[in-house]
């Protein structure tokens, strides 16, 4: 690769970190090519913590109350947060990037491994803000060795992220040393991230044992939708200053410990737990098509007789075992599977072998039962491919999966999809759909990108689809596409992803076992209760930079001897490793109410946030029928028994009623338990009726800052006033 | 007649908490099983017999996905 011609630089003085933080941000914009730093003061750290709180503190500064996705004043800030670069305990590497999204209109916090989260802080900054529209495209470059940010040149005419990111980590590495490329991360999005809505940030890092760029990627609301839009192709971090101190923590000698006894716990424990280190998480597979929690056609069935094809021993299979697929040093829960010397069969890399980061349970099942597929094959290939083009996998299975119902129902035809027929399980013709979509060409596939609610209107303007039942069967909650498991069987996790401050990922609850299996959260009190403390207890790993699956994915083999069913649910001993960690990189004593408390800061700060920014209210809760129970006959007919049971529940007799007239009645009881619910978890959340969090919820939170209590009494309003 | 989960299921002799978790269904690994609010160990579940009338609670241990 030629040299790229520098089109602004700026010096800095690397800071190194103490106690976890560097104390400087930087800002990057790429419109009038500008830099600067800024101090973070302890008040800031008190407030927001890091990672996710930092983002939006900073992008709360930078954007007005009218700012869209397109504006030039959002920003994608990425954060790391305090514990982020720890290696000597599982799962911490992860930054965390936050922005307005295109989908939603409001703020979204997406996440990713690799190493760019803790190559940003080692080389000098807590945070990164990116800012502006570049004319042209550019590549953004933090070089910690040559003391220099630059903006280059981008000499990419295919911007996609695997021909983008090998180019940077060999451009950046020593040419001697094909190992020194472990040294940079590369953070990319694809060409179908500029035409899409489904833009994902690909996040690398060098494996060094196959001597090759992985990626991993923050994929949810696309944050790569607007780096494409900002005209950026790359954003790359490289320092050599890189060690397992490198946090310079207070106490190393407690992180050790911890993290010797948790690496123990992972590799004595893993095989008979959640087999992470061989199946990663599609160990879900079989579980969730057992429990009728996989989603199938369209969230239609959450059970489907061709699940086997797509078991997890099969893709144990098609894994690489044996190597150590972390995506952060330290890592031995290795999850980050990878299927090696797969041959393309499709695209414009066909024929190709090239290796697949993935799939993991959310693509297995978004590009695969959901869509009406269970070939492991088909769906690697596509994992490929959405990576490659910078798309995200969930909003692209669930979105296709929409699409494939709308075309069975006969809303939309194949005069509209340009020819494709686009039935659940036709294979050829979804795969052919995701290149159109990484073309950015086609018309319809253009439609498509832009996500489920957008289609919806369009669906209904271009080709006269009937807007109600798209609302039905539509599976997006604030304009974000659901993850990838069935909710409409649990009232706890309706709000697991319908309460949600930034719409249906999982990421804030995932009650479908407590609430519906164990019977753990029997009324509403107590399902608000859950919905009040996950939420909170795991927006905390965003703050400071964790991956949550050692928290939860293994656990101690006494801990359900040792602690009650409703405590050990929440695995006491590795929530008290947390509150250590902290103490230990930052010198900061917290208790395990500590730490929740800090999360509901920034918690309720985002949903401040989000009513600043016009949403933030009551009527952007929304949830759609599908989610609440079976919208058709047939699937009341999968599951006959089980759902006359649960009209009888609801003091129904379903005897002489047909099937589509049972699920009409189903959907009336449920409705009205959906509002009790909102009632309920507002209430318990300290937020009024109109989902708005109170003064005095702030002010005991300690978050009474001024521009935040003036946005909240702005917008506080009694009932008859609220806005339709 | 034994609970299991709040709900009634019948009772046979010598049931053991693998059978229940096998008549359940139950295939998620992370299971927790209390017995009259007594913990039962993991490495135990094949050989604890159930007695009748207990109260039987079979936690999934996942609280996110």
């Amino acid at each position: 690769m030629e040299k790229m011609k520098v089109l602004a630089e700026w010096s800095y003085d690397p800071a190194k970190p103490f106690r976890g933080y560097t104390g400087k941000t930087l800002k990057v914009n790429v419109g009038d090519m500008t830099f600067e730093s800024k101090d973070v003061s302890e008040d800031m750290k008190d407030k927001f913590t890091g990672g996710r709180g930092f983002g939006l503190k900073l992008l709360w500064d930078s954007v007005k109350d009218t700012t869209k996705w397109n504006d030039p004043e959002n920003e994608v800030v990425i954060s790391g947060g305090p514990l982020c670069g720890v290696t000597q305990y599982p799962g911490m590497g992860k930054f965390y990037a936050v922005f307005v999204s295109p989908l939603t209109d409001q703020t979204y916090d997406s996440n990713a491994g690799g190493h760019f989260g803790p190559l940003l802080k080692f080389a000098g900054w807590d945070a990164i803000e990116i800012q502006g529209k570049a004319q042209k495209d550019v590549v953004v470059v933090v070089d910690a060795d040559e003391k220099k940010v630059k903006i280059l040149e981008s000499p990419f005419d295919d911007v996609n992220a695997y021909t983008v990111t090998e180019a940077l980590h060999e451009y950046f590495g020593d040419p001697d040393d094909i190992n020194d490329r472990r040294f940079s991360s590369v953070l990319t999005a694809g060409k179908g991230a500029e035409t899409s809505f489904w833009g994902c940030i690909n996040s690398s890092f060098w494996d060094s044992h196959r001597k090759m760029p992985r990626l991993k990627q923050a994929g949810r609301g696309g944050g790569g939708t607007i780096l494409r839009d900002k005209k950026i192709a790359a954003v790359v971090v490289k320092t050599h200053d890189l060690s397992g101190t490198a946090n310079n923590p207070a106490d190393v000698d407690t992180l050790t410990r911890l993290g010797a006894k948790l690496h123990k716990e992972i590799i004595t424990l893993d095989s008979k737990q959640c087999r992470m280190r061989t199946a990663g998480t599609p160990h879900l597979n079989e579980i969730m098509n057992e429990y009728h929690l996989l989603p199938t056609n369209n969230y239609k069935f959450g059970q489907h007789k061709d699940a086997d094809n797509i078991h997890s021993k099969v893709y144990e299979k098609m894994f690489t075992q044996g190597i150590a697929d972390g995506c952060w040093y330290g890592c031995t829960m290795a999850c980050a599977k990878a299927v090696d010397g797969y041959e393309l069969k499709t695209g414009p890399w066909k024929g190709k072998k090239i290796t697949v980061d993935g799939p993991e349970y959310e693509t297995a099942a978004g590009l695969g039962s959901n869509v009406g597929v269970f070939d492991p094959e088909w769906t690697t290939e596509t994992n490929f491919y959405a990576d490659h083009y910078g798309l995200d996998t969930i909003s692209l299975g669930t979105g296709i999966a929409f699409v494939c119902e709308c075309y069975e129902l006969g809303l939309i035809s194949k005069d509209n999809t340009n020819g494709l027929d686009l039935k659940f399980g036709n294979k050829d013709d979804i795969m052919e759909l995701l290149h159109r979509l990484g073309e950015g060409k086609d018309d319809f596939a253009l439609m498509v990108g832009k996500g489920i609610h957008k289609m919806k209107d369009l669906f209904a303007e271009k080709f006269g689809a009937d807007r109600k039942v798209m609302e039905r069967i539509g599976m997006e909650g604030q304009g974000i596409e659901v993850s990838e498991y069935v909710p409409k069987e649990s009232i706890a996790q309706w709000g697991g992803y319908f309460l949600t401050l930034k719409g249906p990922q999982h990421d804030e609850a995932w009650l479908i076992f407590m609430d519906r299996v164990n019977k753990q959260l029997p009324t509403f009190e107590d399902k608000a209760e859950a919905l009040h403390y996950f939420p909170n207890f795991r927006t905390w790993f965003s703050l400071v930079g964790l991956c949550k699956l050692p928290w939860n994915d293994i656990e101690p083999e006494d801990n359900a001897t040792k602690h009650s069913p409703q405590e050990a649910a929440r695995v006491p001993e590795h929530v008290q490793n947390y509150v250590d960690i902290f103490e230990a990189v930052t010198g900061k004593k917290i208790t395990k109410e500590e730490l929740v408390l800090q999360s509901e800061r920034v918690y309720n700060f985002q949903r401040v946030f989000q009513l600043r920014l016009g949403k933030g209210t009551r009527k952007f809760h929304n949830i759609p029928d599908r989610a609440l129970g079976p919208v058709w006959a047939d699937e009341w007919e999968a599951r006959t028994e089980y759902y006359d049971n649960e009209l009888k529940a609801g003091g129904i007799d379903p005897a002489g009623l047909s099937s589509q007239e049972k699920c009409d009645r189903l959907q009336k009881i449920r409705r009205e338990q959906w509002e009790l619910l909102v009632d309920t978890v507002y209430k318990r959340r300290g937020w009024d009726k109109n989902g708005i969090p109170t003064v005095k919820k702030l002010k005991e939170l300690g978050m009474d800052i001024p521009e935040v209590i003036a946005v909240v009494e702005k917008h506080a309003k009694p009932e008859d006033q609220w806005k339709d | 007649m034994i609970t299991v989960n709040g709900e009634p299921m019948e009772w046979k002799r010598e049931m053991t908490v693998r059978d229940i978790i096998d008549a359940k269904r139950y295939v998620f690994p992370l299971l927790a099983v209390w017995i009259d609010s007594v913990p039962v160990p993991r490495d135990d579940f094949d050989i604890t017999e159930v007695p009748d009338n207990a109260n039987v609670q079979i936690i999934h241990m996942i609280s996110g996905g």
